[in-house]
């Protein structure tokens, strides 16, 4: 991979794009599950933004982060899918605006 | 300048595979689009001499969380009718404020993006000298790390013990109560 000169620039695009379509996603949906899969993409693309940077530097912080933000996202996706098996069981339905009330 | 054209491939692979992933009725649909859209990303990683966050973004997130997803999905067996909801939902006047805010963010992005400069440095990142500074410096991450994975494992626990508990007693209540009931005094008797 020797001689390779990506510009920083366009894979920070390319990260902010992700960004923006998952940020997109997250609007436009009312299924749990998109919503859920949508903040996937935000938080990959920030991933990419982080490694990117550590490659421009040449440092391993960046990769690191990434390991950080990779825990992040399995222990929400984890609370996130037993939250959607809640909704679904008590609303029958996976519309988010129909959980737009606490018990309390 | 393979390399480079294989990078910006890899990006439109990207982000046409996450747009039609957040565009589609069917979650299984969406959700094999965003696994393609991962394992470009993966390719990138790759690319820019981080072979090691490839091989973690393939094996976690193309593996592990999508697994988990699909699994959900099947349990939920959302069926014909979650498809037709879906594409009501999906009608432009739905996404058409979504869209317009979301270009206006990515504007500002582009932008503030415009004045970076500079390549992207060649030389790779190994996995030991990730490994070094993971358990270097940033031993204390790694434990915050840990507490958030078992703060997550209790949590999805607890959800899902109870969605299920309580599935089985809408279900099936009576029949599973003289099952155990007979169990139990069957037990009971060979206790004694």
């Amino acid at each position: 991979m020797d001689g390779l000169n990506i510009p920083l620039s366009h894979i920070l695009l390319v990260s902010s794009l992700l960004f923006a379509v998952g940020m997109l996603g997250l609007m436009m949906r009312r299924n749990i599950i998109f919503i859920l899969m949508s903040l996937e993409v935000m938080l990959n693309s920030t991933a990419l933004a982080f490694v990117a940077a550590g490659a421009h530097w040449g440092q391993p912080d960046g990769q690191i982060v990434f390991m950080l933000i990779l825990s992040v996202a399995a222990a929400e996706v984890a609370v996130g899918l037993g939250l959607v098996l809640q909704i679904q069981r008590r609303f029958k339905s996976l519309d988010m605006d129909n959980a737009n009330r606490m018990q309390g | 300048m393979l390399e480079i054209s294989l990078f910006y491939i890899a990006a439109t692979v990207a982000l046409v595979a996450t747009i039609l992933a957040m565009t589609r009725a069917n979650a299984i649909h969406a959700l094999i689009y965003l696994i393609v859209s991962l394992l470009a990303v993966a390719v990138i990683f790759f690319l820019i001499g981080a072979p090691f966050a490839a091989a973690l973004e393939i094996v976690i997130y193309a593996g592990a969380i999508m697994v988990l997803f699909v699994f959900v999905i099947m349990m939920l067996n959302l069926g014909e009718e979650g498809d037709a909801r879906e594409k009501q939902w999906l009608s432009p006047a739905v996404w058409a404020g979504p869209t317009l805010l979301a270009v206006i963010l990515f504007a500002e992005l582009l932008y503030i993006i415009s004045s970076v400069e500079g390549p992207v440095s060649t030389a790779q990142v190994t996995a030991k000298q990730v490994g070094l500074t993971l358990f270097g410096p940033y031993v204390l991450a790694v434990e915050i790390a840990s507490m958030l994975l078992l703060a997550g494992l209790v949590g999805s626990y607890h959800l899902g013990r109870r969605a299920l508990d309580r599935n089985i007693d809408e279900a099936d209540a009576r029949a599973l109560f003289t099952s155990n009931s007979n169990s139990e005094s069957n037990a009971g008797r060979g206790e004694q």
